[in-house]
């Protein structure tokens, strides 16, 4: 490269990884009682850090004054990846950015995909991705409860959110045949129909799962250990929160209602009777109770479409961009041929761009998508919810304790794999 | 999601404060994109605050090879009240890819403008801390360029240290 665009050598990137920002702050005693500030790493490979994320902390005794994140240690080129494939064999990479929200990833990329197509779901489809959005999200909060709540010391609700966990796999796994990463959702719709006694099966789910959420709500929301570590401990204004950009949980536990289902409805979320979770201070305690009662008014939403699920086909009848029913390609020439374009090129996408915000557990995923009218997109990004809303780690935990950064990191709930894409 | 007719009415109002800064209007898919000229975004976006669309929600860029110029940078505002989002879009050549940083007026644009400079080389100028976040730190290239090859990326095995990564150029 040019010496004119290599603004950052190796030097530059350590002088600034290396400067802090110190706030200067009262001194209790006199010059001799002046500590020395330690600079401590935490992660790549920290167990609290919820994969590899590295903290460099700068610390005065036990007071965070200084936090930088450094990510990018799982960076897969996903983004670089995808502009190599037809669009229908982009999905399962981009699914594999977040990868405790596999259907939302793959939903943003597909709508975007639909929107530049001009197509829309039938009403089953939607109705159908609602219903796995839906559980996908109970799945990555109570993945969140589980590990936060090993973060903090307390053992056994590793195990309890988990068993729950593994029975949402075992749905994801009955109506798509993948336990994570499903590639359920298509452009146009959804993969298949929804199998013979799958519907009774979700339905013995959400009976179940309030009980289990109001059990957890009891274990911990009582526990004074709990309270100690999360009641008023490193709240963010909603104000700082806006101009940090963050979304999702974070930003309702600071007393905005902004979801992306109730403002800017898509994919049928209109149809469903639900609310909106908000907290009061924007304190950990605050983002802990968000989460689990959303995990009540997913149950609802699941419930609600399951009653209303529409009747009809699973994916858009356009043979242009969904494969020919199996049964007709013994039979159509022309099925023939549609398959074999389909699986061989892929279907084209009109010329333009598109930016589609959808609301995922962690905040907006908003999946961009520029086409060049080829079957494969030029470019395809993600606003990851965790990558931006990782930036607040620091004005959050400035001035508090470093054990409270290990509490504050989990009710953050950051997902590495979305931030380094 | 402003009506076309609505994007027309902000784009005119922004250029009664500065004629320049708006090059185009696009209305595509029932959503307004505004093209902007690259030495007035940090003011366009100041102007569109001011009319509400106030959160920045996503900073990424993209690469038009072979068209000139190549590189662009996409904001996307939103505007909570109303609820309401429009895209502003600029373009910068790839032998002055140099753009004013918003980072000052919107701290979430800190990491997404280092994750365009890393794999653009799009720099942002006035940006506090402007270094590569994704990529190793030493890295040379910008790998989401179009003329980035993909399979270009040299494993860092002792055995290939003497090789170095000259063939990623």
């Amino acid at each position: 490269m040019s010496a004119h665009t290599d603004v950052t050598g190796t030097s530059g990137y350590r002088q600034m990884e290396e400067s802090t920002t110190l706030e200067p702050v009262e001194r209790v005693g006199g010059e001799e009682l002046d500590r020395e500030l330690l600079t401590l790493n935490m992660g790549p490979h920290h167990p609290a850090t919820h994969g590899v994320l590295r903290l460099l902390v700068t610390l005065d005794g036990e007071v965070v004054r200084d936090l930088k994140p450094i990510v990018g240690y799982v960076h897969t080129g996903i983004e670089k990846t995808a502009e190599d494939k037809s669009y229908w064999k982009a999905i399962p990479v981009v699914e594999r950015m977040d990868y405790l929200a596999y259907y939302f990833n793959a939903y943003a990329f597909c709508a975007a995909t639909e929107t530049l197509l001009d197509i829309e779901a039938p009403p089953r489809a939607q109705y159908l991705r609602v219903i796995h959005m839906e559980l996908n999200r109970i799945m990555s909060h109570l993945v969140w409860l589980g590990t936060s709540a090993l973060d903090i010391g307390a053992m056994s609700m590793f195990w309890y959110c988990f068993r729950e966990r593994e029975q949402i796999n075992d749905l994801f796994e009955q109506s798509s045949g993948q336990r994570m990463h499903t590639r359920y959702i298509q452009v146009g719709g959804v993969a298949e129909d929804i199998p013979r006694g799958w519907e009774q099966k979700v339905r013995e789910f959400t009976a179940r799962m309030p009980e289990r959420a109001d059990q957890y709500r009891d274990l911990l929301a009582n526990n004074e250990i709990v309270l100690q570590r999360l009641r008023g401990v490193c709240p963010l204004a909603e104000s700082e929160l806006l101009k940090l950009g963050v979304t999702g949980p974070l930003l309702r536990a600071a007393g905005n209602p902004w979801d992306l289902r109730k403002a800017t409805p898509y994919c049928s979320y209109d149809h469903f009777d639900f609310k909106i979770p908000v907290g009061t201070e924007g304190d950990n305690w605050d983002r802990f109770g968000v989460r689990v009662a959303e995990i009540y008014e997913s149950v609802k939403i699941i419930d609600q479409a399951l009653d209303g699920m529409p009747e009809g086909r699973w994916i858009t009848d356009d043979r242009k961009v969904a494969l020919p029913p199996r049964h007709e390609l013994a039979t159509s020439m022309e099925a023939l041929i549609h398959h074999f374009k389909l699986v061989t090129e892929g279907f084209r996408v009109p010329p333009g761009e598109v930016y589609f915000p959808i609301e995922g557990p962690r905040g907006e995923y908003g999946c961009f998508v520029r086409s060049d009218g080829s079957s494969k997109p030029v470019r395809v990004h993600m606003r990851d919810p965790s990558f931006v809303n990782l930036q607040a780690m620091a004005p959050m935990t400035e001035g508090s304790y470093i054990a409270d950064l290990i509490a504050t990191l989990a009710m953050l709930d950051p997902v590495l794999g979305g931030i380094d894409r | 999601m402003p009506d076309a007719v609505g994007l027309e009415l902000l784009a005119q109002e922004l250029r009664e404060a500065d004629g320049e800064s708006i090059l185009d209007t696009v209305h595509f898919r029932g959503k307004g994109a505004l093209i902007v000229k690259p030495a007035t975004i940090r003011a366009t976006l100041q102007r569109l605050r001011a009319k509400g669309f106030d959160a920045l929600m996503s900073v990424h860029g993209v690469d038009y090879y072979p068209q000139e110029p190549r590189l662009g940078v996409h904001y996307e505002m939103l505007d909570m009240a109303a609820p309401d989002r429009v895209t502003v879009k600029l373009r910068v050549p790839l032998d002055d890819p140099v753009v004013e940083s918003v980072t000052p007026d919107w701290p979430t644009a800190d990491f997404q403008e280092r994750e365009v400079y890393d794999m653009f080389g799009v720099i942002f100028e006035g940006h506090p801390d402007l270094r590569r976040i994704l990529m190793p730190e030493d890295y040379e290239g910008f790998p989401q360029r179009r003329d980035f090859p993909i399979g270009g990326e040299p494993v860092l095995f002792t055995i290939d240290e003497a090789e170095g990564t000259a063939y990623t150029q």
